[in-house]
């Protein structure tokens, strides 16, 4: 089993794949269920504070926005913790939709420099019947490679 | 009967993940305000870019765009909608600007925008949120065009205090004096303002009090009106230039901050405040009085007579626009130039700052203490190319606002 980094980060179409192949999809969610049931944390809807965008600093600037930097506190971990990566492009918003387009830039840009090339995967989203089951395909097979 | 809690829409790129949302959620439950979140079909995300004109990238921008669209056909109803996106964020600047003349031009519900960091807290939100419920609740307060009774303002600024005393519809006392102890301020000018109308503090049917000291005197003198200074100000200005019907643009700037209102029927309908830097405001005049050593009051006389070309100034940051006045006067500038460019850098950082955030539409009315600083309307007039009108008394529109909203209340004591 790896620990497989989904772009977008909060796809459960992908998520589900991931799982079903056997591996442990790395998802945002994980991230702000955390965030939300820390206890002392009083910051609703999502207990950020002000104290995320400086955590945010590990990954980006100061001149980067704060809700950039916000973002990386959830997503930056997620990319240090991948061993391998499914991304997919060109994904209609309920397939799954990250909110800041700067911020995939860069969680996609730490990923691919983190990870060997041939471990991630680069795939459009399907835009036909006959695209969606080779779609399905392409990321299983490359799921079922990390198989022990 | 405690009142409704006025509805505004938060129409952003993400506040919660910016930090702040708790900041924003005070500063909305200290106006008895809540803040309501369209509700959108997903999909539209997908289509909404093409058909508002903004292909942007970022799906929470697109979102915003959704979410101006369901208050503007009336699928989500806000009082008023508050549209903010991070600073330093360029697709989101786009994005904020249009959103808000998009509700601007096909509502009738008043719109403000804001850029956040981290560090935006609640205070400084707290007088925008303040004026977006006024003018979204009450309305028939703004409503009032003639003055009637006896009545007060006070306008207690960051700089000087301002007093005025009104009686049927005229000014006949006014009072001013430098900002120092708030109350103690209050209470000198105030005083002033009735020994010039001849008048006691008995007579006085109403007290109206803004500004950034309005809580403390309000709650002192038992003021019947206790209103931030976007909407007094505003009422103030279309009525000292006789502009109270049709559209207009109120720019005032003050000794620490500056505001561009665009006005319909002198009620505002979007604003803008700034406050960062005191390179725009009254701030920066006095050090280059001081530095020219001339009297705050003859700068704008000296401006008039001189070349703003002629000297490279950048007040962006009071700190730079020292050091190009101390540059300039080093290479042989002449004091009447630097004073002239002074005027300009102040009114190009608004230009630049401010009234990117507005429609400016004429007439455009300048107020606040700089601008009798005559330096400042010419350069002003120059930049937008437009006529701009300093009305008679432009100093205390604060004030004379007050007096005139507060006469709303003789009517109430009255019922």
């Amino acid at each position: 089993m790896v620990k497989v980094f989904i772009y977008p980060t909060n796809s459960f179409i992908l998520s589900d794949l991931v799982m079903r192949a056997g591996h442990e999809p790395l998802v945002v969610m994980n991230q702000v269920r955390e965030k939300v049931t820390t206890l002392g944390v009083d910051s609703p809807p999502m207990n950020i504070t002000p104290e995320d965008p400086k955590t945010g600093l590990k990954y980006a600037a100061i001149e980067v926005p704060a809700g950039v930097r916000g973002r990386m506190a959830l997503n930056g971990p997620l990319t240090e913790q991948a061993e391998i990566a499914i991304i997919v492009e060109g994904a209609p918003a309920d397939f799954g939709c990250s909110g800041c387009n700067r911020t995939n830039e860069l969680t996609k840009f730490l990923v691919r420099d983190r990870l060997d090339r041939s471990k991630i995967l680069e795939i459009k989203y399907p835009e036909s019947d006959e695209q969606i089951h080779e779609f399905v395909y392409k990321i299983l097979d490359f799921l079922n490679t990390f198989n022990d | 009967m405690k009142e409704d809690k006025v509805k505004i829409a938060l129409v952003s790129c993400g506040t919660e993940y910016g930090g702040v949302q708790a900041e924003f959620e005070e500063a909305a439950e200290k106006v008895n305000a809540e803040f309501i979140y369209p509700e959108i079909d997903i999909k539209r995300l997908d289509t909404i870019g093409k058909d508002f004109g903004i292909d942007a990238a970022s799906g929470d921008l697109r979102l915003m765009m959704a979410r101006a669209e369901a208050v503007v056909k009336g699928q989500t109803l806000a009082d008023g909608v508050f549209v903010t996106t991070c600073f330093r964020c360029a697709e989101a600047a786009i994005v904020r600007n249009e959103v808000r003349r998009y509700i601007h031009r096909n509502s009738k519900i008043p719109v403000i925008s804001y850029s956040f960091t981290e560090q935006t807290n609640a205070a400084t939100l707290f007088t925008r949120f303040e004026a977006l419920t006024t003018i979204a609740k009450r309305r028939h307060l703004l409503a009032r065009e003639i003055q009637t009774g006896i009545t007060a303002g006070i306008d207690s600024g960051s700089t000087t205090t301002k007093a005025v005393i009104m009686k049927d519809n005229e000014i006949i006392g006014l009072g001013w004096g430098p900002t120092n102890q708030v109350l103690e301020s209050a209470e000198s000018v105030y005083q002033e303002a009735l020994d010039m109308a001849g008048l006691k503090k008995e007579d006085i049917q109403a007290l109206g009090t803004t500004g950034y000291g309005r809580y403390l005197i309000g709650e002192r003198m038992n003021a019947d009106l206790v209103q931030e200074e976007i909407t007094v100000n505003s009422k103030g200005a279309v009525y000292l230039a006789g502009k109270q019907r049709g559209p207009a643009t109120v720019i005032d700037i003050g000794g620490m901050d500056n505001k561009a209102i665009s006005i319909e029927d002198g009620i505002p309908g979007m604003f803008t405040m700034g406050g960062i830097c005191a390179g725009a405001s009254g701030r920066f005049f006095e050090t280059v009085a001081k530095r020219l050593n001339v009297d705050i009051t003859e700068l704008g006389d000296l401006a008039v007579k001189g070349d703003q070309s002629k000297v490279d100034m950048n007040s962006y940051c009071i700190v730079f626009g020292t050091q190009s006045l101390v540059n300039s006067l080093s290479q042989g500038a002449l004091p009447k130039d630097v004073a002239a460019a002074a005027c300009r850098s102040v009114v190009e950082q608004i230009y630049q700052q401010q009234l990117q955030e507005v429609d400016v539409r004429e007439p455009v009315i300048l107020v606040g203490g700089s601008s009798l600083i005559k330096g400042v309307p010419k350069e002003l007039g120059e930049l937008l190319n437009v006529e701009v009108i300093v009305p008679d008394k432009s100093q205390y529109i604060g004030a004379v606002g007050a007096a005139l909203l507060a006469s709303g209340f003789i009517d109430e004591q009255n019922d």
